[in-house]
This record gives structure tokens, sequence and C-alpha cells, in this order.
């Protein structure tokens, strides 16, 4: 019986909260939640109240200087903490229609880097031809995030470090922990093996490599309920442990803090973890933080072409503060003169020494 | 009163202290975190050695805490494990050492 029960929420856990018809699909109810009474009694201070205290509210953006866009939520991971809810279940893959509009504004954009994310980019079926159209506009930084794994999923991948080494990519991969089974847990099992040997890929054509300009860094991520240490530590750690136990060079180690949205919302309530880590986002805030959070020098596309503040202001839907909302209509005079859309979850990227997909801030 | 004499919620309240004897209370959080810091010792280092000593004077909040922190510092179950032993033999140790007490106190008292 316990068995039985075990394999259920196992094989439940490698379906997407969509497909698992969970409520936390819905963004309304993940708002409500992050709306909840744990702020609206007054026991922590809403994030609005909170940044205003310090004079930063209402939040604004810089110079834009990150293009981030999302090709699509299809992975072949399903990992815990996912907060796109991503899966090999997830069918929205931005069009080549969509990525046309992406290349108009690549094309024309004072921003210096840009950033393509997913799910798994790569499985979108016109991934290449877009990095290929994209990479001709000269973008200064051009990173692809990877999760690694995907590059031994199946043979038609298996020469993605040349593809990316010949459009000078900028690889940029998720690897939670140095050790095998603080990785599996996240991301599932032989997720470790798979990513170390990948690693090893990416290394051989001269990815990380000292003195290489083909820049490969990782994302850490913590896995659990608990916040990132201090970057530098954690990046000496991974590279004396990579290196050392596999012979693996990176340049980088970006540390994430999960935010309490999506997946690991769901960890979250169903490990009654919630409260706590709300307690420990608040504490942890940071005022030097704001002024440097990734979302007052980024633009965040959805697949189907919406603007966002960031990705994760992208999975809650809540679409930019401004006239221009879509990619066809983009304008980034209009757009930079827009107020930052906020809500509870942006503590995340506010705690401690601050965080964003290009890691601390602060 | 709680229905505990520990509740995991008076963990955030600990700076609490302070409220009812500022200058000791602020004295002590300022030598608490100037102690943390990196020093001779790595701060990582200082940690495992706090959550043994955690173990050793049985405190739940630091057990906690020190759990948490070792976590976000990236510390393996495996090395914390192991602190907790250095702290448990120091103190079975401690322990046993004062057989040797008992060993010539039977001796002296015996013919």
């Amino acid at each position: 019986m316990e068995q039985s029960i075990l394999t259920e929420i196992k094989n439940a856990a490698k379906k997407s909260l969509k497909a698992r018809h969970n409520e936390l699909a819905d963004t309304h109810r993940q708002m409500d939640i992050l709306n909840g009474d744990l702020f609206a009694d007054g026991e922590l201070p809403f994030f609005k109240d909170k940044i205003a205290q310090t004079g930063q509210f209402p939040l604004k953006p810089r110079k834009l200087e990150i293009l981030q866009i999302n090709v699509g939520y299809m992975c072949n991971q399903v990992c815990e903490h996912c907060h796109v809810d991503a899966g090999p279940d997830r069918k929205e893959i931005m069009t080549r229609e969509t990525m046309e509009q992406c290349l108009e504004v690549i094309r024309n954009t004072g921003a210096h880097t840009l950033d393509l994310t997913g799910g798994a980019p790569e499985m979108n079926p016109d991934f290449r031809w877009f990095v290929e159209e994209a990479s001709k506009a000269g973008i200064q930084d051009f990173i692809v995030r990877s999760n690694l794994t995907i590059i031994l999923a199946n043979k038609k991948y298996h020469d993605l470090p040349d593809f990316f080494k010949k459009h000078n990519v900028h690889v940029v991969s998720s690897m939670p922990h140095y050790t095998r089974n603080k990785t599996d847990k996240q991301r599932g099992d032989g997720v470790f093996d798979k990513s170390i040997q990948a690693l090893q890929a990416l290394n051989k054509v001269g990815y990380g490599m000292p003195d290489s300009d083909l820049r490969l860094d990782l994302v850490y991520n913590p896995s659990g309920a608990f916040l990132p240490g201090d970057q530098m530590a954690l990046e000496h750690d991974f590279k004396k442990a990579l290196k050392e136990d596999f012979d693996i060079d990176f340049h980088n180690l970006f540390a994430i803090t999960n935010l309490p949205i999506s997946r690991f919302l769901d960890y979250l309530l169903a490990s009654d973890n919630y409260e706590d880590y709300m307690y420990s986002l608040v504490e942890a805030f940071n005022p030097s933080a704001v002024a440097n959070v990734m979302c007052t020098n980024t633009i965040s596309v959805s697949w189907d072409g919406w603007l966002y503040d960031c990705d994760f202001n992208q999975m809650l839907d809540l679409k930019v503060a401004s006239k221009v909302k879509h990619i066809k209509d983009y304008n980034e005079e209009v757009l930079n003169d827009r107020n930052i859309v906020i809500s509870q979850h942006c503590y995340g990227c506010t705690a401690g020494a601050g965080s964003s997909c290009q890691g601390t801030v602060a | 009163m709680a229905n505990s004499y520990y509740d995991p919620a008076d963990l955030r309240k600990f700076g609490n202290i302070t409220e009812w004897s500022e200058e000791l209370g602020k004295k002590f959080f300022d030598y608490y975190g100037k102690v943390f810091e990196e020093g001779a010792l790595s701060a990582r280092e200082k940690s495992l050695i706090a959550l043994a000593v955690a173990h050793v004077v049985k405190c739940p909040y630091c057990i906690d805490a020190y759990t948490k922190d070792g976590l976000q510092r990236g510390i393996t179950k495996e090395e914390m494990m192991e602190a907790v032993h250095a702290g448990a033999a120091i103190e079975s140790g401690a322990t046993l050492v004062h057989g040797v007490m008992m060993m010539n106190k039977y001796n002296k008292l015996s013919m």
C-alpha cells in the first residue's frame, strides 16, 4: 500500500502542475497565496511597502541591457523547483513568426545581452535557425540557458557543443550541487551523471577552460527551502569538487534564489515550509539589492510574444505595465518609461546579496 | 505561555532580547556576528563547529539555525553528521575520562 502511494507521488512529480491539473497551475491562485494572510494581516510587510520605506517605490527601469526570450516551456526534465512548470508535457513553443518579430527587435535593440531560455530552448524545432539568425545581429553577449542533460537526451542534440561554439554562444547551465544525491533529488534520477558528461563534452570543445573565450557558467539553485549562501564561497567549492572528481572546468557560478512561485511554491506549501521561507526572504531583505534587481535592466519575452519585467512575472502572467505589451509593438523608449510590476515573490530577488539570472546583484 | 517550552517561531524573535537590555543585547549580537565572519577559520568551518556545539549543548534553536546555515553554504549531510559525531565523541569522552577518577578512588579504597 505504502509503496503504491510512493510510486504514485513519484510519477505525479514527473508531470507539470498543468498536466496534473494542480490548482497552482492557475496563476490567480498563486497570486492569492502571495497576497494572503501572512502579508494581509500585517505579520510581514508587502513588498511595495518595504521598498517604499527606502524611497524605491515605484520601481523604475534603468537602461535596458538584457533581452531575455523564452522560446518555450517544453523540457526534457521535470525539476522539483522549476518556476516555469516546464516539462515534456508542455506544448507552449515559440513559432517562427514570433521569432521573426523577436529578430527585428534584436537587430535594433540597445541591449548588449541576448538571453535565450525555456524549458529546454534546444527543443524548439526552430531553435538552431533562430540562433543562427540572432547571432548575425552582433549582440555582445549571446546566452543560451542549457540544462546540460539535453545534450545527451537524443542523438540529434549530441553536436550542440559544436553548434554553440560555432555561434560563439555563452552557455549558462544549471547544476544544483557537486554531489550526485543532491542534484538527482532536485532534478531527477540520473541527471547528475548526464550533467557531468555534458560538461565534459563542453570542456572538450573548449568551453569553460581558464583562458577560453567560450564562456561556460553554472547556475546554482538551493535544493530545498533555504537561501543560497555566499556566491564566491560556493563557486570555490564547486570548482574544487568538479575539478578534483571529474576534471571539469567552468568560469563562474551564479547563485540564484528560488522564488516562491509555481512548482517551488507547491513544494513549500506541501512541505509546510512556506511561512518560514517567506520570513527568511523578508528578514534577508537588502535595499541595495533593489537598486540592481534584474527587472531594472531586463525585458522578458514569452513564447507567444508578450512582454514582462522578468521571467518570474511571465510565469505569474503579470504583463508589463506599459502601452507596449507585445513584441510586435516593441518600442524600447516607451517600455523604459514604465513602472515595474511587483508582488511578494520579488523578495526572492532582494534577499541577501540579491538574485538575478546573472547571479548576485549587491 | 505556549503549550511547549520550545516554539520554533521563537527563533525569529531572538533579536528581541535586546529590548529588555539594549546595551548587553547589542554587545552580544555584535560579538556573535564578528565571531562568525571569515577569519583564520573560514565561515564554513565555523558553521560546522557551531553545529557540533549546538548538539552538545542540545539547543533546538541552534540545531535548526545551523542545519539551515550548512545547507545554505552547500555543506553536505555527511559533513554535518561527522561534525555531530565530533561533538558527541568529545562529550562522551568527557564522561569516560572521569572513569579514571572512579578507578583511582576504587583502588585507594581497596586493599
